[in-house]
């Protein structure tokens, strides 16, 4: 898997986003070597910050990198932009020799599969002219990577639905999502972390928190994690949730 | 203790300057709407810039102070008063034990800041005092604040005893007393109603038709009733791309213009998602955000196109202004 990642760096564009911000982008399709190059720079970025770096945003084939433009021109001495870009270059060229990568980490997420808990289940069987176990047994089959992270907190996108389950959207969206719902949408697959609005078709709910501010690391995934599904039954959920939540 | 709040007002708020540092694993940065008013209020009453201030919107809440404090008021003019006597915007303002603030008709802008010297105590989130509402954390319990409740500020900073103890003694029997001066209105930011707000091309621009990027520049649009602290909807001639193309998710920010499909534009606020899917038309510029923040739905806003070099030379010069006032504010603070 930790493949020697020899950057090739001449198909990479650098672009800004406004006067605050740099996209570097590093492909144009959803694809597990752009990722490992998206996730390897901004990894790169997070341990050696340049003067005057705010954050950085990984995408599927994007990392934006914020910077506050008064710092990075050294309080208007230089140009702030053309500095950033510099030193994004410089990273890159460095990073051609640097491949050290860690083991995969896979975390498994519990879900109870059911009408109770995935009232879209039976919609999207039948859609894919399936029966209720065998989803559930192609959607706990693979491995599914986080591409990234966003849009609300905890939020995982990930990758490696079985395309047999590809089952287009609500027509209507839902006003409230249960958080911990797990759903599918078009060829993607992922968890709401929190209540909200939605239009995914919802399969099943995880009893486990997939954000929590006060807890060490908010986000229970991350960028790179590789996440399994595994089938619980309810009375497995409730406990689960009443240890993984407190009280 | 230091504020009690006797009535909520419509969306009233504990901000700073933004919760920075997570958007990578999806937590919004939110944030004051006019950060450079925050910022501004804040270095007027002696704090940090990024302290701790209340963001009050269109309709004021009603205040009393339990104890004295220094205040500023910044941004929207919002009608503030304190015993039913008008205060000045802009200008470091000491008010007694027992005063009570209240606001009137809004006369301009959407957003004021309430700034007190030490700054707001609440227990910083993820490095930030600022309210993120839909996830229900920072600030005071993740809520908008709420008639009875107190919130405590933090001590009046050494440093600031001396300018205080000058204030007091032009207090006499008046419930507050507001310095004769304040910064120079070239340093202050520029609130028109109906803005002309500069923006740069965003990275999908071309992806758009060529009468669109020119209905983009040349037309203006207006703010729905729908626009709050995440989005501001536009509405007004419609937007098109040259033909349909599929985006993958990647990274937004305050000032993003997005274009759905309905093809009316959104700019991205303060309390913006991380990510986003729609093309980017265009982007505004960091120098025009406070204008951009006090529009009043209703109203319009031209954009006008500028250079990334027009763009970074706005934002120095502004922090180069907020540089000079606070020169000038540690002469006032230490004399």
């Amino acid at each position: 898997m930790p493949k020697s990642a020899h950057l090739d760096t001449s198909h990479i564009q650098l672009f800004p986003l406004g006067d605050s911000a740099l996209v570097v982008q590093f492909g144009e399709v959803i694809d597990v070597s752009i990722h490992e190059q998206v996730r390897a720079f901004a990894e790169y970025v997070e341990v050696h910050p340049f003067y005057g770096f705010v954050e950085q945003v990984p995408a599927y084939t994007t990392v934006t990198v914020y910077y506050n433009p008064w710092l990075s021109s050294l309080k208007g001495k230089v140009n702030p932009y053309e500095t950033v870009v510099v030193w994004v270059q410089e990273a890159l060229a460095k990073m051609t020799s640097a491949s050290k990568k860690t083991g995969k980490v896979v975390k498994e997420i519990p879900v109870c599969y059911s009408s109770e808990f995935g009232p879209d289940l039976k919609f999207v069987a039948e859609n894919s002219g399936l029966s209720e176990a065998e989803v559930i047994a192609l959607h706990t089959a693979p491995e599914y990577l986080v591409y990234m992270m966003g849009f609300a907190p905890g939020f995982p996108y990930l990758g490696g639905l079985n395309l047999s389950l590809a089952t287009p959207r609500k027509a209507t969206p839902r006003p409230t999502i249960p958080a911990g719902s797990v759903g599918i949408a078009g060829e993607q697959t992922g968890v709401y972390p929190m209540q909200t609005p939605g239009g995914w078709q919802l399969i099943g709910r995880t009893p486990l928190a997939l954000f929590k501010v006060h807890r060490e690391t908010p986000s229970l995934l991350q960028m790179g994690d590789t996440v399994k599904f595994v089938p619980i039954r309810p009375e497995e959920f409730y406990q689960l949730q009443t240890e993984h939540h407190g009280s | 203790m230091g504020l009690r709040i006797e009535k909520p007002g419509l969306l009233t708020t504990v901000q700073d300057t933004g919760r920075l540092g997570h958007q990578k694993e999806g937590v919004l940065v939110s944030g004051a709407m006019d950060a450079m008013a925050l910022r501004m209020g804040n270095l007027l009453v002696g704090n940090h810039e990024n302290s701790a201030s209340l963001e009050m919107t269109l309709l004021g809440p009603t205040i009393t102070f339990t104890q004295s404090h220094l205040i500023s008021i910044t941004g929207a003019d919002l009608s503030p008063k304190i015993n039913g006597e008008a205060i000045p915007l802009w200008r470091p303002v000491l008010v007694k034990a027992g005063a009570i603030l209240t606001f009137g008709t809004p006369i301009q802008g959407t957003r004021s800041y309430l700034n007190i010297a030490g700054g707001l105590k609440v227990e910083p989130v993820l490095g930030s005092a600022s309210t993120y509402l839909k996830a229900g954390f920072g600030g005071w319990q993740g809520k908008v604040l709420q008639a009875g409740i107190e919130l405590d500020c933090n001590e009046l900073s050494t440093h600031m005893f001396p300018f205080v103890k000058s204030l007091e003694n032009g207090l006499g029997k008046e419930a507050f007393y507001a310095t004769s001066w304040r910064p120079s209105p070239d340093l202050l930011p520029a609130y028109e109603p109906n803005p002309i707000i500069r923006a740069v091309r965003g990275p999908e621009y071309d992806w758009f038709s060529l009468e669109s990027k020119d209905t983009f520049w040349q037309t203006s649009f207006q703010l729905t009733a729908a626009s709050d602290r995440m989005g501001y909807q536009l509405e007004g001639e419609k937007l098109e791309l040259q033909k349909v193309l599929e985006m993958l998710s990647t990274a937004v920010t305050f000032g993003t213009v997005q274009v759905p499909s309905s093809g009316n534009p959104i700019v991205l606020m303060a309390d913006h998602q991380t990510t986003g899917g729609y093309p980017r038309i265009a982007q505004v510029i960091t120098a025009d955000y406070s204008k951009l923040a006090q529009v009043v739905p209703g109203r319009q806003i031209q954009f006008q196109e500028v250079t990334l070099e027009e763009a970074q030379f706005l934002y120095l010069k502004q922090e180069q202004n907020l540089e000079r006032l606070k020169q000038t504010l540690s002469l006032k603070f230490t004399t």
